[in-house]
Protein backbone atom coordinates (compact mmCIF):
# COMPACT_ATOMS: atom_id res chain seq x y z
CA UNK A 1 0.00 0.00 0.00
CA UNK A 2 0.79 3.45 -0.63
CA UNK A 3 2.18 6.01 1.63
CA UNK A 4 -1.11 8.06 3.01
CA UNK A 5 -1.66 11.23 1.88
CA UNK A 6 -4.07 13.75 2.59
CA UNK A 7 -6.01 16.73 1.16
CA UNK A 8 -6.72 20.42 1.85
CA UNK A 9 -10.40 19.29 2.45
CA UNK A 10 -9.18 17.14 5.49
CA UNK A 11 -9.29 13.41 3.53
CA UNK A 12 -6.97 10.56 3.66
CA UNK A 13 -6.03 8.92 0.86
CA UNK A 14 -4.35 5.52 0.34
CA UNK A 15 -3.48 3.45 -2.94
CA UNK A 16 -3.09 -0.27 -3.34
CA UNK A 17 -2.98 -0.93 -7.52
CA UNK A 18 -5.27 1.53 -9.38
CA UNK A 19 -7.92 1.48 -6.23
CA UNK A 20 -7.99 4.26 -3.85
CA UNK A 21 -9.13 4.18 -0.26
CA UNK A 22 -10.54 7.60 1.10
CA UNK A 23 -12.02 8.63 4.30
CA UNK A 24 -11.81 11.89 6.71
CA UNK A 25 -8.87 12.87 9.08
CA UNK A 26 -8.85 12.73 12.99
CA UNK A 27 -8.59 16.51 13.00
CA UNK A 28 -11.74 16.71 10.43
CA UNK A 29 -13.74 14.38 13.31
CA UNK A 30 -12.57 16.27 16.43
CA UNK A 31 -13.84 19.89 14.56
CA UNK A 32 -16.64 18.22 13.54
CA UNK A 33 -17.49 17.11 17.04
CA UNK A 34 -20.18 13.63 17.02
CA UNK A 35 -21.00 12.21 13.55
CA UNK A 36 -24.54 11.45 13.59
CA UNK A 37 -25.16 10.67 9.67
CA UNK A 38 -22.91 9.62 7.01
CA UNK A 39 -24.03 9.61 3.28
CA UNK A 40 -21.79 7.98 0.24
CA UNK A 41 -21.59 8.08 -3.63
CA UNK A 42 -23.20 5.35 -5.10
CA UNK A 43 -21.34 2.26 -6.69
CA UNK A 44 -20.70 2.79 -10.19
CA UNK A 45 -20.67 6.83 -10.07
CA UNK A 46 -17.87 8.20 -11.22
CA UNK A 47 -16.70 11.50 -9.21
CA UNK A 48 -14.30 14.40 -9.95
CA UNK A 49 -11.27 15.43 -8.11
CA UNK A 50 -12.29 17.74 -5.71
CA UNK A 51 -16.23 17.69 -6.20
CA UNK A 52 -18.36 16.17 -3.63
CA UNK A 53 -18.55 12.59 -2.96
CA UNK A 54 -20.74 12.56 0.25
CA UNK A 55 -21.83 14.17 3.26
CA UNK A 56 -20.96 13.56 7.09
CA UNK A 57 -23.65 15.48 9.44
CA UNK A 58 -22.65 15.83 13.26
CA UNK A 59 -24.98 17.23 15.90
CA UNK A 60 -24.53 20.48 15.02
CA UNK A 61 -24.19 20.82 10.80
CA UNK A 62 -24.27 18.92 7.74
CA UNK A 63 -20.26 19.18 6.32
CA UNK A 64 -19.37 17.67 2.58
CA UNK A 65 -16.79 15.29 2.02
CA UNK A 66 -14.84 15.68 -1.40
CA UNK A 67 -12.85 13.62 -3.35
CA UNK A 68 -9.26 14.27 -3.54
CA UNK A 69 -8.70 12.30 -6.79
CA UNK A 70 -10.87 11.13 -10.38
CA UNK A 71 -12.60 7.52 -10.47
CA UNK A 72 -15.44 5.01 -10.33
CA UNK A 73 -16.66 4.18 -7.28
CA UNK A 74 -16.08 0.17 -6.95
CA UNK A 75 -16.74 -0.09 -2.82
CA UNK A 76 -18.50 1.88 -0.12
CA UNK A 77 -18.30 1.49 3.54
CA UNK A 78 -21.74 0.78 4.72
CA UNK A 79 -20.80 0.40 8.58
CA UNK A 80 -20.68 3.88 8.79
CA UNK A 81 -23.50 4.42 7.10
CA UNK A 82 -25.10 1.94 9.80
CA UNK A 83 -23.50 3.20 12.30
CA UNK A 84 -22.14 6.99 11.76
CA UNK A 85 -19.88 7.23 15.48
CA UNK A 86 -17.45 4.25 14.16
CA UNK A 87 -15.95 7.53 12.38
CA UNK A 88 -15.39 8.88 15.16
CA UNK A 89 -13.91 6.08 16.59
CA UNK A 90 -11.50 5.46 13.80
CA UNK A 91 -11.61 7.62 11.18
CA UNK A 92 -7.98 6.76 9.04
CA UNK A 93 -8.88 3.08 9.55
CA UNK A 94 -11.70 1.12 9.63
CA UNK A 95 -14.19 3.72 8.89
CA UNK A 96 -12.97 4.43 5.71
CA UNK A 97 -15.50 6.12 3.35
CA UNK A 98 -15.34 4.66 -0.54
CA UNK A 99 -13.06 3.37 -2.95
CA UNK A 100 -12.45 4.28 -6.13
CA UNK A 101 -10.66 3.00 -9.17
CA UNK A 102 -8.26 5.53 -10.40
CA UNK A 103 -8.21 7.35 -13.57
CA UNK A 104 -5.47 9.34 -13.39
CA UNK A 105 -2.83 8.54 -10.29
CA UNK A 106 -0.87 11.37 -10.86
CA UNK A 107 -3.58 13.19 -9.24
CA UNK A 108 -1.58 12.18 -5.91
CA UNK A 109 1.48 14.39 -6.48
CA UNK A 110 -0.11 17.41 -5.59
CA UNK A 111 -1.33 15.99 -2.01
CA UNK A 112 -0.02 16.18 1.21
CA UNK A 113 2.02 13.89 2.98
CA UNK A 114 1.47 13.32 6.85
CA UNK A 115 4.14 15.71 7.76
CA UNK A 116 2.70 18.44 5.83
CA UNK A 117 -0.67 17.81 6.31
CA UNK A 118 0.16 17.58 10.13
CA UNK A 119 1.35 21.49 10.06
CA UNK A 120 -1.60 22.45 7.58
CA UNK A 121 -3.95 21.22 9.97
CA UNK A 122 -2.36 22.71 13.16
CA UNK A 123 -2.44 26.22 10.48
CA UNK A 124 -5.64 26.09 9.82
CA UNK A 125 -7.37 25.12 13.33
CA UNK A 126 -5.80 28.04 14.78
CA UNK B 1 -18.96 45.78 19.58
CA UNK B 2 -16.86 43.47 21.90
CA UNK B 3 -18.15 40.24 22.67
CA UNK B 4 -19.58 39.82 26.44
CA UNK B 5 -18.67 37.34 28.42
CA UNK B 6 -20.41 35.46 31.81
CA UNK B 7 -19.20 35.07 35.27
CA UNK B 8 -18.21 31.74 34.31
CA UNK B 9 -16.46 32.52 31.61
CA UNK B 10 -13.11 31.32 33.19
CA UNK B 11 -14.83 28.46 34.35
CA UNK B 12 -15.58 27.05 31.00
CA UNK B 13 -11.99 28.07 29.80
CA UNK B 14 -10.55 25.67 31.99
CA UNK B 15 -13.02 23.07 31.36
CA UNK B 16 -11.76 23.25 27.97
CA UNK B 17 -15.00 24.54 26.31
CA UNK B 18 -15.28 25.50 22.68
CA UNK B 19 -16.36 28.59 22.60
CA UNK B 20 -19.53 30.04 19.56
CA UNK B 21 -20.95 33.54 19.94
CA UNK B 22 -24.73 33.62 20.94
CA UNK B 23 -26.70 36.46 21.46
CA UNK B 24 -23.84 38.48 21.91
CA UNK B 25 -22.20 36.68 24.36
CA UNK B 26 -18.67 33.99 23.61
CA UNK B 27 -20.84 30.47 25.18
CA UNK B 28 -19.87 27.43 25.49
CA UNK B 29 -20.98 25.32 22.94
CA UNK B 30 -19.46 21.81 24.05
CA UNK B 31 -16.76 20.94 26.57
CA UNK B 32 -14.78 18.33 25.87
CA UNK B 33 -16.41 14.94 26.25
CA UNK B 34 -19.02 16.67 23.32
CA UNK B 35 -22.64 17.00 22.59
CA UNK B 36 -24.00 13.16 22.84
CA UNK B 37 -22.17 12.52 26.12
CA UNK B 38 -23.33 15.39 27.79
CA UNK B 39 -26.96 14.92 26.39
CA UNK B 40 -26.72 12.14 28.26
CA UNK B 41 -25.08 13.06 31.35
CA UNK B 42 -27.68 15.28 31.81
CA UNK B 43 -30.71 12.30 31.34
CA UNK B 44 -28.70 10.24 33.65
CA UNK B 45 -26.82 11.99 35.88
CA UNK B 46 -26.82 16.22 36.47
CA UNK B 47 -25.90 18.60 34.16
CA UNK B 48 -24.84 22.22 35.09
CA UNK B 49 -25.78 25.10 32.16
CA UNK B 50 -24.85 28.68 32.48
CA UNK B 51 -27.55 30.32 31.23
CA UNK B 52 -26.31 34.00 32.59
CA UNK B 53 -26.80 35.58 28.87
CA UNK B 54 -30.52 35.28 29.53
CA UNK B 55 -32.25 38.47 30.81
CA UNK B 56 -33.33 38.88 34.90
CA UNK B 57 -35.95 41.61 34.79
CA UNK B 58 -37.37 42.47 37.95
CA UNK B 59 -40.11 44.64 38.12
CA UNK B 60 -41.78 45.83 41.61
CA UNK B 61 -44.86 48.00 42.19
CA UNK B 62 -48.32 48.36 43.80
CA UNK B 63 -51.94 46.47 43.14
CA UNK B 64 -51.60 48.55 39.64
CA UNK B 65 -48.67 46.23 38.49
CA UNK B 66 -50.58 43.10 38.15
CA UNK B 67 -53.66 44.70 36.37
CA UNK B 68 -50.75 46.90 34.07
CA UNK B 69 -49.23 43.34 33.26
CA UNK B 70 -52.54 41.57 32.56
CA UNK B 71 -52.47 44.47 29.47
CA UNK B 72 -50.22 42.92 28.71
CA UNK B 73 -49.53 38.91 29.11
CA UNK B 74 -52.30 36.78 28.32
CA UNK B 75 -51.85 35.41 31.96
CA UNK B 76 -54.62 35.54 35.01
CA UNK B 77 -51.69 37.36 37.51
CA UNK B 78 -54.59 38.32 39.88
CA UNK B 79 -54.73 34.40 40.80
CA UNK B 80 -50.94 33.77 40.62
CA UNK B 81 -49.53 33.00 43.78
CA UNK B 82 -46.50 34.02 45.71
CA UNK B 83 -43.56 32.35 44.04
CA UNK B 84 -45.46 30.19 41.11
CA UNK B 85 -44.02 30.76 37.39
CA UNK B 86 -45.88 30.69 34.32
CA UNK B 87 -44.61 30.40 30.84
CA UNK B 88 -45.92 33.26 28.47
CA UNK B 89 -44.90 35.79 25.84
CA UNK B 90 -44.47 39.16 24.77
CA UNK B 91 -46.69 39.79 21.63
CA UNK B 92 -47.52 42.45 19.24
CA UNK B 93 -51.26 43.98 18.55
CA UNK B 94 -50.83 41.33 15.92
CA UNK B 95 -50.24 38.39 18.53
CA UNK B 96 -46.52 37.93 16.87
CA UNK B 97 -44.19 37.15 19.05
CA UNK B 98 -41.70 39.45 20.69
CA UNK B 99 -40.21 36.71 22.99
CA UNK B 100 -41.32 34.07 25.01
CA UNK B 101 -40.60 34.13 28.69
CA UNK B 102 -40.97 33.10 32.03
CA UNK B 103 -42.75 35.10 35.11
CA UNK B 104 -42.71 34.77 38.41
CA UNK B 105 -44.44 36.08 41.41
CA UNK B 106 -42.12 37.45 43.81
CA UNK B 107 -42.84 39.84 46.58
CA UNK B 108 -43.87 43.50 45.50
CA UNK B 109 -43.36 42.22 42.19
CA UNK B 110 -42.22 39.87 39.41
CA UNK B 111 -39.53 38.42 38.10
CA UNK B 112 -39.20 37.71 34.33
CA UNK B 113 -36.86 35.75 32.69
CA UNK B 114 -36.27 37.14 29.04
CA UNK B 115 -34.36 35.12 26.06
CA UNK B 116 -30.48 36.80 25.65
CA UNK B 117 -31.16 37.73 22.18
CA UNK B 118 -34.40 39.66 22.89
CA UNK B 119 -33.50 41.04 26.26
CA UNK B 120 -33.03 44.70 25.29
CA UNK B 121 -35.67 45.16 23.21
CA UNK B 122 -37.87 43.51 25.41
CA UNK B 123 -36.69 45.86 28.46
CA UNK B 124 -37.63 48.71 25.98
CA UNK B 125 -41.24 47.31 25.04
CA UNK B 126 -41.99 47.05 28.62
CA UNK B 127 -40.50 50.23 29.63
CA UNK B 128 -43.03 51.96 26.82
CA UNK B 129 -45.58 50.16 27.62
CA UNK B 130 -44.92 50.24 31.40
CA UNK B 131 -44.18 53.73 31.77
CA UNK B 132 -42.18 55.31 35.08
CA UNK B 133 -44.60 54.15 37.41
CA UNK B 134 -42.71 50.92 38.29
CA UNK B 135 -39.07 50.15 39.14
CA UNK B 136 -37.80 48.03 36.64
CA UNK B 137 -34.40 46.42 36.79
CA UNK B 138 -32.91 44.21 34.11
CA UNK B 139 -29.99 43.17 36.47
CA UNK B 140 -26.97 42.28 35.38
CA UNK B 141 -25.49 41.69 38.52
CA UNK B 142 -26.77 38.39 38.98
CA UNK B 143 -25.97 34.84 36.83
CA UNK B 144 -28.37 32.59 36.15
CA UNK B 145 -27.82 29.03 36.50
CA UNK B 146 -29.33 25.90 35.59
CA UNK B 147 -28.91 22.66 36.84
CA UNK B 148 -30.89 19.59 34.73
CA UNK B 149 -31.30 15.83 35.24
CA UNK B 150 -32.41 13.25 38.05
CA UNK B 151 -29.60 13.68 40.35
CA UNK B 152 -29.60 17.49 40.73
CA UNK B 153 -32.27 17.47 43.78
CA UNK B 154 -29.82 15.35 45.91
CA UNK B 155 -27.06 17.47 44.57
CA UNK B 156 -28.63 20.93 44.73
CA UNK B 157 -30.36 20.32 48.37
CA UNK B 158 -27.01 19.17 49.78
CA UNK B 159 -25.66 22.63 48.86
CA UNK B 160 -29.11 24.57 49.22
CA UNK B 161 -31.02 22.39 51.83
CA UNK B 162 -34.88 23.15 51.61
CA UNK B 163 -35.04 22.89 47.40
CA UNK B 164 -36.57 19.60 47.37
CA UNK B 165 -39.43 20.87 48.65
CA UNK B 166 -40.19 22.94 46.00
CA UNK B 167 -42.98 22.15 43.47
CA UNK B 168 -42.31 21.84 39.52
CA UNK B 169 -42.57 25.78 38.16
CA UNK B 170 -42.23 27.29 41.61
CA UNK B 171 -39.52 29.26 43.24
CA UNK B 172 -38.20 30.54 46.66
CA UNK B 173 -35.69 32.56 48.09
CA UNK B 174 -32.52 30.77 49.56
CA UNK B 175 -29.90 31.40 51.74
CA UNK B 176 -26.57 30.32 51.00
CA UNK B 177 -22.81 31.31 51.69
CA UNK B 178 -24.36 34.75 53.24
CA UNK B 179 -26.64 35.21 50.13
CA UNK B 180 -29.49 35.34 48.76
CA UNK B 181 -30.19 33.30 45.74
CA UNK B 182 -33.73 32.79 44.14
CA UNK B 183 -34.30 29.20 43.23
CA UNK B 184 -36.84 28.32 40.64
CA UNK B 185 -37.86 24.51 39.77
CA UNK B 186 -37.90 24.45 36.41
CA UNK B 187 -35.62 24.42 33.17
CA UNK B 188 -35.41 23.55 29.46
CA UNK B 189 -34.53 20.26 29.05
CA UNK B 190 -37.55 18.28 29.72
CA UNK B 191 -35.60 16.73 33.00
CA UNK B 192 -36.55 17.76 36.83
CA UNK B 193 -34.28 20.63 37.89
CA UNK B 194 -33.43 24.11 38.94
CA UNK B 195 -32.47 27.22 38.23
CA UNK B 196 -30.85 29.38 40.25
CA UNK B 197 -30.58 33.04 40.06
CA UNK B 198 -27.08 34.25 41.98
CA UNK B 199 -24.90 37.35 42.36
CA UNK B 200 -22.22 37.35 40.06
CA UNK B 201 -19.37 37.26 42.59
CA UNK B 202 -20.52 34.17 44.01
CA UNK B 203 -21.22 32.49 41.03
CA UNK B 204 -18.20 30.74 39.93
CA UNK B 205 -17.39 28.79 43.35
CA UNK B 206 -21.40 28.14 43.27
CA UNK B 207 -20.67 25.74 40.40
CA UNK B 208 -17.38 24.31 41.13
CA UNK B 209 -19.22 23.38 44.35
CA UNK B 210 -21.93 21.18 42.23
CA UNK B 211 -19.11 20.57 40.42
CA UNK B 212 -17.14 18.93 43.09
CA UNK B 213 -20.84 16.62 44.16
CA UNK B 214 -21.18 15.21 40.23
CA UNK B 215 -22.33 17.15 38.33
CA UNK B 216 -20.84 18.73 34.93
CA UNK B 217 -20.99 21.37 32.63
CA UNK B 218 -23.21 21.05 29.83
CA UNK B 219 -22.53 23.34 26.93
CA UNK B 220 -25.01 24.77 24.40
CA UNK B 221 -25.28 22.33 22.01
CA UNK B 222 -26.60 19.56 24.05
CA UNK B 223 -29.13 22.15 25.58
CA UNK B 224 -30.12 22.45 22.33
CA UNK B 225 -30.57 18.57 21.51
CA UNK B 226 -32.27 18.20 25.36
CA UNK B 227 -34.69 21.22 24.49
CA UNK B 228 -35.44 19.40 20.87
CA UNK B 229 -36.22 16.31 21.83
CA UNK B 230 -38.67 17.61 25.08
CA UNK B 231 -40.46 19.50 22.14
CA UNK B 232 -39.92 22.80 23.58
CA UNK B 233 -39.39 26.18 21.54
CA UNK B 234 -36.36 28.06 20.58
CA UNK B 235 -37.01 32.07 20.05
CA UNK B 236 -35.70 32.81 16.79
CA UNK B 237 -36.18 29.15 15.28
CA UNK B 238 -39.91 28.00 16.31
CA UNK B 239 -41.12 31.27 17.29
CA UNK B 240 -40.62 34.86 15.79
CA UNK B 241 -42.40 37.97 15.30
CA UNK B 242 -44.19 36.37 12.48
CA UNK B 243 -45.66 33.18 14.44
CA UNK B 244 -48.58 33.71 17.19
CA UNK B 245 -48.25 31.84 19.84
CA UNK B 246 -51.57 29.52 18.96
CA UNK B 247 -49.46 28.78 15.56
CA UNK B 248 -46.71 27.30 17.74
CA UNK B 249 -49.13 25.22 19.40
CA UNK B 250 -48.95 26.46 22.58
CA UNK B 251 -52.39 27.50 23.09
CA UNK B 252 -52.11 25.86 27.15
CA UNK B 253 -49.87 28.61 27.74
CA UNK B 254 -52.51 30.78 27.33
CA UNK B 255 -55.16 31.58 30.77
CA UNK B 256 -58.47 30.53 30.21
CA UNK B 257 -59.88 32.81 32.07
CA UNK B 258 -57.98 35.83 29.99
CA UNK B 259 -59.55 34.18 26.30
CA UNK B 260 -63.60 35.33 27.60
CA UNK B 261 -62.81 39.17 27.60
CA UNK B 262 -59.50 39.19 26.04
CA UNK B 263 -57.75 42.67 27.35
CA UNK B 264 -54.33 41.69 26.47
CA UNK B 265 -52.02 42.77 23.48
CA UNK B 266 -52.81 40.30 20.48
CA UNK B 267 -55.73 39.31 22.21
CA UNK B 268 -58.15 39.86 19.40
CA UNK B 269 -55.79 37.71 16.94
CA UNK B 270 -55.77 35.12 19.59
CA UNK B 271 -59.16 34.93 20.02
CA UNK B 272 -60.37 34.94 16.49
CA UNK B 273 -57.21 32.40 16.13
CA UNK B 274 -58.66 30.07 18.47
CA UNK B 275 -61.90 29.57 17.60
CA UNK B 276 -61.18 29.51 13.94
CA UNK B 277 -57.97 27.71 14.13
CA UNK B 278 -54.34 28.62 12.70
CA UNK B 279 -53.49 28.30 8.98
CA UNK B 280 -49.95 27.15 9.75
CA UNK B 281 -49.19 24.69 12.76
CA UNK B 282 -46.17 23.62 14.93
CA UNK B 283 -45.60 20.11 14.53
CA UNK B 284 -43.08 17.56 15.75
CA UNK B 285 -41.36 16.08 12.75
CA UNK B 286 -39.55 12.44 12.54
CA UNK B 287 -37.56 11.33 9.23
CA UNK B 288 -37.14 8.26 8.41
CA UNK B 289 -34.23 6.23 8.48
CA UNK B 290 -31.08 8.43 10.12
CA UNK B 291 -31.36 11.27 7.23
CA UNK B 292 -31.17 14.85 9.67
CA UNK B 293 -33.26 17.55 8.15
CA UNK B 294 -32.19 21.10 9.58
CA UNK B 295 -33.63 23.83 9.87
CA UNK B 296 -35.48 26.08 6.97
CA UNK B 297 -35.73 22.66 5.19
CA UNK B 298 -38.79 23.01 2.63
CA UNK B 299 -42.07 20.32 3.81
CA UNK B 300 -43.96 18.77 0.38
CA UNK B 301 -46.69 16.66 0.09
CA UNK B 302 -46.91 13.77 -2.26
CA UNK B 303 -48.20 16.45 -5.28
CA UNK B 304 -44.55 18.41 -5.26
CA UNK B 305 -46.72 21.40 -3.35
CA UNK B 306 -44.83 23.23 -0.05
CA UNK B 307 -46.68 22.91 2.87
CA UNK B 308 -44.23 23.74 5.51
CA UNK B 309 -40.65 24.51 6.45
CA UNK B 310 -38.29 22.74 9.26
CA UNK B 311 -37.76 25.22 12.11
CA UNK B 312 -35.70 22.48 13.98
CA UNK B 313 -33.66 19.47 13.31
CA UNK B 314 -31.20 17.38 14.79
CA UNK B 315 -29.95 13.80 15.72
CA UNK B 316 -31.62 13.44 19.17
CA UNK B 317 -29.53 11.25 20.98
CA UNK B 318 -31.74 9.78 23.73
CA UNK B 319 -33.84 9.01 20.96
CA UNK B 320 -30.93 8.02 18.77
CA UNK B 321 -32.17 9.06 15.45
CA UNK B 322 -33.47 12.09 13.90
CA UNK B 323 -35.90 14.34 15.41
CA UNK B 324 -37.11 17.93 14.18
CA UNK B 325 -40.10 20.73 14.59
CA UNK B 326 -41.94 22.74 11.64
CA UNK B 327 -44.55 24.69 10.92
CA UNK B 328 -47.12 23.11 8.36
CA UNK B 329 -50.19 23.78 6.99
CA UNK B 330 -53.07 22.67 9.09
CA UNK B 331 -54.16 19.90 6.99
CA UNK B 332 -51.47 18.37 7.25
CA UNK B 333 -50.78 18.58 11.12
CA UNK B 334 -52.41 15.09 12.34
CA UNK B 335 -50.05 13.16 13.80
CA UNK B 336 -48.91 10.14 11.26
CA UNK B 337 -49.18 12.20 8.42
CA UNK B 338 -46.64 11.45 6.06
CA UNK B 339 -44.75 14.48 4.36
CA UNK B 340 -41.67 15.00 2.54
CA UNK B 341 -38.65 16.47 3.47
CA UNK B 342 -36.12 18.08 0.77
CA UNK B 343 -32.91 17.95 1.51
CA UNK B 344 -29.84 18.11 -0.92
CA UNK B 345 -32.37 18.53 -3.34
CA UNK B 346 -33.81 14.80 -2.98
CA UNK B 347 -37.22 14.25 -1.60
CA UNK B 348 -37.26 12.35 1.95
CA UNK B 349 -40.10 10.27 3.77
CA UNK B 350 -41.03 11.66 7.39
CA UNK B 351 -43.81 11.76 9.16
CA UNK B 352 -46.01 14.40 11.62
CA UNK B 353 -45.52 12.95 15.53
CA UNK B 354 -46.89 13.63 18.54
CA UNK B 355 -44.15 15.87 21.04
CA UNK B 356 -42.35 15.04 22.75
CA UNK B 357 -40.31 12.90 21.55
CA UNK B 358 -38.55 12.00 24.79
CA UNK B 359 -40.74 12.19 27.62
CA UNK B 360 -39.80 12.12 31.51
CA UNK B 361 -42.35 13.17 34.12
CA UNK B 362 -41.22 16.35 36.00
CA UNK B 363 -41.90 16.47 39.71
CA UNK B 364 -44.98 18.27 39.99
CA UNK B 365 -45.59 17.74 43.85
CA UNK B 366 -43.31 16.70 46.69
CA UNK B 367 -45.38 17.58 49.46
Amino acid sequence: MSEVKFSKEHEWITLEGDVATIGITKHATEMLGDIVFAELPEKGSNVEKDGTAGVVESTKAASDVYTPVSGEVVDTNQAIVDDPSKINEDPEGSAWFFKLKMKDQSEMDSLMNKEEYDKFAKESAS
Amino acid sequence: MEIKKTSLNKLHQSNNAKFVEFAGYEMPIQYSKGIIEEHKFTRSHSGIFDVSHMGQLFIYGDESLTEELEKIFPLDLKNLKLNCSKYSFLMNQDAGIYDDLIITKIEQGYLIILNAACKDKDFEILSNLLGSKFKMNLDNHRSLIAIQGPKSVEILNSIINGVDQLNFMTGNWFDSDNQKLFVTRSGYTGEDGFEISISNDKAEKFVENLIERGAQLIGLGARDTLRLEAGLCLYGHELDINKTPVEANLRWAISKSRLLNGGFIGSKKIMNQMQDGANQIRVGIKPEGRLIAREKTKIFDDTDTQIGEITSGTFGPSVNGPIAMGYVNKDFSKIDTKILLEVRGKKHPANVCALPFYKKNYVKGVN
